[in-house]
């Protein structure tokens, strides 16, 4: 195996992890100030389906270059858009924080397919955006060998991906912002009495999770599918909540368990052709994988994941 | 008026009709922005529904898979665990009658019998993986069911390509004539829609829903274990034990939906590229029925009728039928934030308590 394979087995799993770095830190958000965010699933669709619609007319617009980050801004508006929903029903009305993000999946993809038939008039998918990201590449650094290909010479959204890591870890751990939103995710009670206002800690926690799953749903319109249709998202925001639990959560390790999903599903097949061994393993088991995998390291090697004390508890200031 | 109207419907009913009431509003006004008219759209949406023997009987076919993991959602809820993984228990319910039905060589009806139980089985063993991982492990049943569904549509897919194909096909070979639950009595009285006996196997298996959880023992530990899991230990019950077993009935109730789908619907099973959803509606299904076995039936009975009628409004009224997830979704958020609905309701019953004042 030389050099430039293992460089672009990286950049691969670089790439496929992008959505779900973005989505992940988005749940971690939500979920550290005690809501449950299944809706990420949800929350995905909706910026995806933005991102894609806002990308077709900002290039009839000839807005060129630009294009997609328009479309980006478009699937984080949109995302934040449903995730009210989430925050209102969760957090005002005191629902089920799980069947609420059942709502949102439910919301998202039926209005987003609604729409997509009637903007395109009765197609179930959008057409295709010409102007999306391409690769840049960093001078220099780009050409230092296996990580300048993986880590400097890739999308412009998976350098933003990778940056938020650290500027959400610097936030949540370093800031009284960041403090505030974790009490209000572990002790709402002792929060209230600190003067912290739960509440809206909450519908932050929430909105930045709808703005970043919006983030990561646009990153996969814009990157790798150029367009919407009905299974542009599937599955990627349950394995996204699946990454943040996984990695405890705490950004870091959300982005470690977001590059082995992005392993497992996009360079592991071409890992195993260099080996050759795709050929004794039917295909249905390398996909099986990253499940199968994901089960067995929550039971095994990372043992009990702690949650936030307060999460999916519905704050009551009168019940104590 | 008032009190004919307590007397028909009880105060806990109030709600989730109110909720039904909003989501169909709700759905109109999205009809309206969009340029259509609702009233036409739901009229030929009643029109798919009821408009012929045909219909009726398909509409009774796309509600039984739904009372049953509506039933599967419900029973984990009572037991207060979280089954997102109904989905996954219907694949492997689905695939093992599948293998039974082609595999084995058994005389009429043992066939079927041993096809149903073989698949209730597996997805009930399938739910006690998750249940065994929670009680014994502490791993959240929501990610492990998640997890659990793609696994059980990736074997279901290999055992489907691996034993099963027909030649030349995606799909697998017929199942025996003999492990078929369809039936032609039922066929002929609806007009040759695809009915089966599966229909009235979902009914009995809410009655046995209630009975196993409000008439038996075991019944009593698992609601105990699902309202206080610390107090139920203190009590003496074995709540692991407990939770491995509300999972596994849980897997039974969604297996049987799949198994039917199998052995009374189709007679084989495709190489499918993603699962078929029956297992998420439920979730829905079970929210909307309060998570008791009667209201699941009437919840699975209303979301089943409005997905077989979307497709009516598209060919009528030329409505896009993803506006009936709008409706669903929005049904279930206003069960779920019963206090918009609560909300809403103030001034009636503000005005009720003066009559009674007065």
């Amino acid at each position: 195996m030389d050099i430039n394979t293992i460089g672009q087995l990286l950049s691969i799993t670089l790439i496929f992890s992008t959505a779900y770095i973005f989505t992940a830190l988005g749940g971690i958000f939500s979920e550290r100030s005690g809501v449950v965010n299944i809706g990420l699933e949800g929350l995905m669709v909706a910026g995806a389906f933005a991102a894609a619609v806002a990308s077709l007319y900002a290039e009839e617009a000839g807005m060129g270059g630009f294009t997609p980050w328009v479309g980006l801004i478009a699937g984080m508006l949109f995302g934040v858009l449903f995730s009210l929903i989430h925050a209102v029903a969760s957090v005002t009305f005191k629902a089920n924080q799980v069947v609420s993000g059942v709502v949102i999946n439910f919301l998202a993809g039926g209005t987003t397919l609604y729409l997509v038939k009637l903007l395109f008039e009765g197609s179930g998918q959008t057409e295709t955006i010409k102007e999306v990201f391409s690769k840049f590449k960093i001078p220099l650094l780009g050409d230092i060998p296996i990580i300048g290909q993986a880590l400097f010479n890739t999308y412009p959204t998976t350098y933003i991906a990778l940056i938020l890591v650290f500027v959400q870890w610097y936030v949540l751990f370093r800031t009284p912002f960041g403090l505030r939103l974790r009490s209000v995710g572990e002790h709402p009670s002792a929060a209230d009495t600190m003067g912290i206002k739960v509440l809206r800690m909450r519908y932050i926690g929430v909105l930045l999770s709808g703005a970043l799953a919006g983030l990561g749903g646009a990153t996969i319109a814009l990157t790798t599918t150029s367009n919407f249709s009905h299974n542009t998202i599937s599955g990627q925001g349950f394995i996204a909540l699946a990454a943040l639990i996984f990695g405890k959560w705490n950004p870091i390790g959300a982005l470690g368990a977001a590059l082995f999903f992005g392993f497992s599903q996009g360079a592991l097949k071409n890992f195993l052709q260099l080996f050759d061994i795709t050929k004794q393993i039917p295909s249905e088991f390398i996909y099986m994988m990253p499940y199968v995998l994901t089960i067995i390291v929550l039971v095994g090697a990372v043992g009990r994941a702690k949650a936030p004390s307060a999460l999916g508890e519905p704050y009551d200031p009168g019940k104590r | 008026m008032n009190k004919f109207f307590r007397i028909f419907v009880k105060d806990s009913a109030v709600y989730p009709l109110v909720a039904i009431l909003l989501g169909l509003i709700f759905g109109a006004i999205i009809m309206l922005i969009g340029g259509y008219n609702p009233i036409k759209a739901y009229s030929s949406l009643l029109q798919q529904i009821f408009g012929s023997s045909y219909d009726l009987g398909e509409t009774i076919r796309a509600v039984t898979p739904l009372i049953l993991t509506g039933l599967s959602v419900a029973f984990a809820f009572r037991s207060g665990l979280f089954n997102i993984g109904a989905e996954g228990q219907f694949m492997i319910g689905m695939t093992t009658a599948t293998f039974i039905g082609i595999k084995l060589n058994l005389p009429f009806l043992l066939h079927a019998v041993v096809a149903m139980v073989g698949g209730a089985i597996a997805a009930g063993l399938w739910g006690a993986i998750a249940g065994y991982l929670k009680a014994k492990r502490g791993v959240n049943e929501v990610i492990t069911t998640i997890m659990l569904n793609w696994t059980a549509l990736y074997l279901s897919n290999y055992i489907v390509v691996t034993f099963l194909l027909e030649k030349g096909q995606q799909r697998t070979t017929m199942i025996h004539e003999n492990a078929s639950i369809s039936s032609s009595l039922l066929i002929d009285l609806f007009g040759g829609a695809r009915m089966h006996w599966g229909t009235v196997i979902a009914l009995l298996a809410s009655t046995v829903f209630y009975i196993i959880l409000w008439k038996t023992k075991q019944g009593y530990e698992l609601r105990a274990v699902g309202h206080n899991a610390d107090a139920a230990q203190y009590a003496g019950m074995n709540v692991k034990r407990n939770i491995i077993k509300a999972m596994f009935i849980s897997g039974v109730f969604a297996g049987l939906a799949g198994t039917f789908e199998v052995l009374g619907v189709f007679q084989y099973q495709t190489n499918a590229a993603a699962s078929p959803g029956y297992g998420f509606d439920g979730i829905a299904v079970s929210l909307l029925g309060m998570n008791n076995p009667f209201g699941v039936v009437l919840a699975a009975i209303l979301f089943g009728g409005l997905s077989y009628g979307a497709a009516g409004m598209s060919f009528g009224a030329d409505v896009p039928p993803e506006i009936i997830r709008i409706v669903i979704g929005s049904i279930i958020f206003f069960v779920a934030a019963q206090g918009i609905v609560r909300w809403l309701l103030i001034p009636f019953y503000a005005k009720r308590k003066k009559e009674k004042v007065a």
